[in-house]
């Protein structure tokens, strides 16, 4: 089963690490200094959005049957093989944006220089080298977290069960 | 995009509107742009004091809780906080540096422009420092008042003198808690020392030093400020004003001053009321000079010259999207970097006076004291030549403005109660121990758009002034009361319980009252002097039925405020915390075990009716153990205690 990023917005502290990270992550240096020096501007692929006083961040669920790759007339964005991240080559994108309309979560981002989109990779290289993609590995909170579907939900059971057995204990 | 501003004045309410249509962006756009912001910020959680970090601590337990130094969430908040008091000490206290060389300027120039206006006060402040006065020349007295407010600043030994007319007990608490202010930069730099990486980690030791510069603030370098300033600018007196952005006139030459000295402003307020002006104003078509102020320059020129208030801290940019401002001069704090964007969308000439404040690609003419009326001449100068360039079709005011009466001081306010020729303070500590009036509070401070603007300065003050609290305010806080005619003597008819409408009734004062710009704070400190000395209502402050807040703070210059209160032995409530709730301990230190210290404790509120019913549970906790008799009229809070 592959890992997802789940996040917890009630950890969140919007502190933004997770788009600051996702943007030196996917810049052509990966040096934060040389970034802002030079002006380049990768770019953000996950979103902390303010919903009232809440910190929410938003980012590709690459779900199982993504409605950006059904929307994509070249295959650009694409799956290479069941359970790994829905990618984008931008050497096949011809900028129609159909994705970024199809997307249900609006986190397939058009490209700061307008030609093109951004969308999570889920820091595939990262993930080859054995590492967590670059916001979860930011979050100075565990607000995000990468890990395994089942294992998620196993520790969310787990809550549920202590707040079974200590309101019974209550009683 | 931004919201509507349900609770502000008509005025901004009406320019906010305009700007949305006309795509000028506000401070209330980019607030919403920030949004959501960080929370360790906001907890006072992170730290960047040194190149190891910076550091974060977790507030949730499972991230880290120490920076890479050790340091945990206690001792970074409190250094955060320290060096936010740090800098608003420094800002206040550099204001009374100002004043004070200006004063010795005109002890030793013989041709300055500026005069000696108030000899009483002067010779009064030469009492304090133990200048001899009798016999000797003003300006011989000037310029060793001058010298020695000076030496406050940079004394090596002793204490901050001026801060020994607190009440007696409380400078005895002050010399036995080890927070009595040796001299103003001192405990500055101190703050800055303690601060650094691997000095103090004891949050309450920092926060200890925290409160003694704050003192420094407002028992020295403010006060300073504010007695030196009614030396050479005078006295303020009552006097009647209008408030809001309905008083920029579009027939004149319009000029707003804004920023907090008053060492230029009160010069253009001079000059621009000369024939000479106006007749030049007149050669390019206006009728004249109409000059108003934005923030605590507004409050300086309001108190002494009625000089209209154009608006407060958030009106700044609305003022300029009038598209009748021919200049806005300025000088230091508040000052936002977005006005010189407004001005460039407007033929409004934006100025920078100070040294100390430039804005890139904003002209600068430098003030300089020994030059002052010349150079406010240029710059009024330069505002009438740029009348041509007005473009009337964007022209759009509000007709919105607001009587008020302002011009209270510490000497002049509470004196009117006992008549002209019996002044005291009998009659108002009296009416407390009658139970005509419950306290009063100081309500103060800034304007946020973290909050709703004006929501809870209007409502706290008007739920207080209903409980028979009498209220004195200043800085932006002032403004927005004004501007919601809270300051008119008839708004204690309409708002007031009955006990304080009776004392408002007798002797014609507004149940709201204005003592000056933030500076001017300091005047609230004497005043509550003032009420211990006159004696039936305990021996030090932190006895007195008395509250203070700042329901919409904003700067590092209400942090230091709110710290000299409370070190004074005042409850103070704020709306939002300040930035430090990372730390439990912290937090319980100053709403709790801080008030066995020094007799005063922070509270914070978001609800400012909550906010008012705290401070009115905390003045008749004061009521009860100084076993005064039950209030005199009906309360619609019932008492707790």
């Amino acid at each position: 089963m592959a890992k997802v990023i789940e996040v917890d917005i009630g950890k969140c502290m919007a502190c933004k690490a997770c788009e600051l990270a996702c943007a030196v992550e996917h810049s052509s240096s990966r040096d934060m200094h040389k970034i802002v020096k030079e002006g380049e501007r990768p770019g953000y692929r996950i979103n902390v959005e303010a919903y009232g006083r809440n910190a929410v961040p938003i980012n590709c669920k690459h779900c199982e049957e993504p409605a950006c790759v059904a929307a994509c007339p070249t295959g650009a964005v694409h799956r290479d093989k069941a359970g790994e991240p829905v990618i984008v080559d931008q050497e096949r994108c011809i900028g129609c944006h159909m994705c970024v309309m199809a997307c249900p979560f609006g986190v397939i981002i058009v490209s700061t220089d307008g030609k093109g989109v951004l969308k999570c990779d889920m820091c595939i290289e990262r993930l080859e080298r054995g590492e967590e993609p670059a916001c979860v590995n930011a979050c100075p909170t565990g607000s995000l977290k990468f890990m395994d579907e089942e294992d998620a939900n196993r520790a969310k059971r787990m809550k549920v069960a202590e707040q079974m057995v200590s309101a019974k204990e209550q009683q | 995009m931004a919201k509507e501003l349900k609770h502000a004045d008509k005025a901004t309410q009406e320019m906010f509107k305009r700007a949305q249509q006309e795509n000028l962006e506000t401070v209330w756009d980019r607030y919403e742009e920030q949004q959501p912001q960080c929370g360790f910020g906001t907890l006072g959680l992170c730290c960047r004091h040194c190149s190891m970090g910076p550091c974060r601590i977790d507030p949730f337990g499972d991230g880290p809780q120490y920076g890479v130094c050790g340091a945990d969430a206690d001792t970074i908040a409190a250094r955060g906080i320290a060096r936010m008091i740090a800098a608003g000490a420094a800002a206040h206290s550099d204001h009374g540096r100002d004043v004070a060389h200006t004063l010795l300027m005109v002890a030793r120039d013989p041709n300055s422009d500026y005069s000696i206006k108030n000899e009483g006060k002067l010779k009064a402040i030469a009492a304090i420092y133990g200048i001899e006065t009798s016999g000797k020349d003003i300006k011989k007295i000037a310029e060793e008042v001058a010298l020695a407010s000076l030496e406050e600043f940079g004394r090596q030994e002793g204490e901050v003198k001026i801060a020994t007319t607190a009440p007696a007990e409380r400078v005895k608490l002050w010399r036995e808690q080890e927070i009595m202010p040796r001299a103003v930069d001192r405990e500055i730099v101190e703050i800055m020392h303690r601060t650094h990486m691997g000095v103090d980690t004891d949050y309450k030791n920092i926060i200890r030093q925290g409160m003694r510069s704050a003192i420094a603030d407002g028992w020295g370098g403010s006060m300073i400020a504010t007695e030196l300033s009614d030396i050479l600018f005078g006295l303020p007196n009552p006097l009647k004003a209008k408030a809001n952005l309905g008083v920029i006139d579009p027939d004149y030459v319009n000029v707003i001053v804004h920023g907090h000295e008053p060492t230029l402003s009160d010069i253009i307020a001079v000059v621009s009321m000369k024939d000479e002006m106006k007749k030049k104003a007149e050669k390019v078509g206006a009728k004249g000079i109409n000059l108003g102020g934005i923030c605590c320059t507004a409050n300086e020129i309001l108190m002494r010259h009625g000089i209209p208030l154009t608006g407060s801290f958030l009106q700044q940019e609305l003022a300029i999207f009038t598209g009748a401002i021919e200049m806005m001069v300025v000088d230091v704090q508040c000052l936002m970097p977005g006005l010189d964007q407004a001005a460039e969308s407007f033929h409004t000439k934006l100025v920078t006076t100070s040294p100390k404040a430039k804005m890139p690609g904003v002209e600068h003419v430098e003030f300089h004291e020994d030059k002052a009326v010349e150079i406010a001449t240029n710059i009024l100068d330069m505002a009438i030549e740029n009348f041509k360039n007005r473009d009337n079709s964007r022209v759009y005011i509000p007709d919105e403005s607001e009587q008020l009466v302002a011009g209270f001081t510490t000497e002049s306010v509470f004196q009117f109660l006992g008549g002209k020729y019996r002044s005291s303070y009998r009659p108002l500590n009296d009416a407390i121990i009658a139970g005509r009036l419950r306290g009063a509070a100081g309500v103060i401070g800034c304007s946020n758009p973290n909050v709703e603007y004006e929501e809870s300065t209007i409502s706290m003050v008007k739920e207080l002034i209903k409980n028979d609290v009498l209220i004195v305010t200043t800085g932006c806080n002032a403004s927005s009361c004004a501007k919601h005619g809270l300051m008119k003597p008839d708004a204690a008819f309409k708002f007031a319980g009955q006990g304080l409408q009776e004392i408002c009734r007798a002797v014609g004062l507004p149940p709201v009252l204005h003592l000056g710009s933030c500076v001017d704070n300091s005047r609230i400190l004497l005043t509550l002097r003032n009420i211990v000395s006159e004696g039936g209502l305990g021996d030090d402050i932190s006895s007195l039925p008395v509250a203070g807040a700042a329901p919409e703070w904003m700067s590092e210059k209400a942090v230091s405020i709110g710290f000299y209160f409370v070190a004074s032995g005042v409850y103070t409530m704020i709306g939002h915390p300040l930035p430090m709730m990372g730390s439990k301990n912290l937090d319980r230190y100053l709403t709790e075990e801080i008030e066995q210290e020094v007799g005063g404790k922070w509270a914070w509120e978001i609800d400012p009716i909550k906010a008012a019913h705290k401070m009115i549970q905390h003045i008749d906790l004061k009521r009860k153990e100084l076993k005064l008799k039950p209030m005199m009229y009906e309360q619609v809070l019932q008492p707790a205690v």
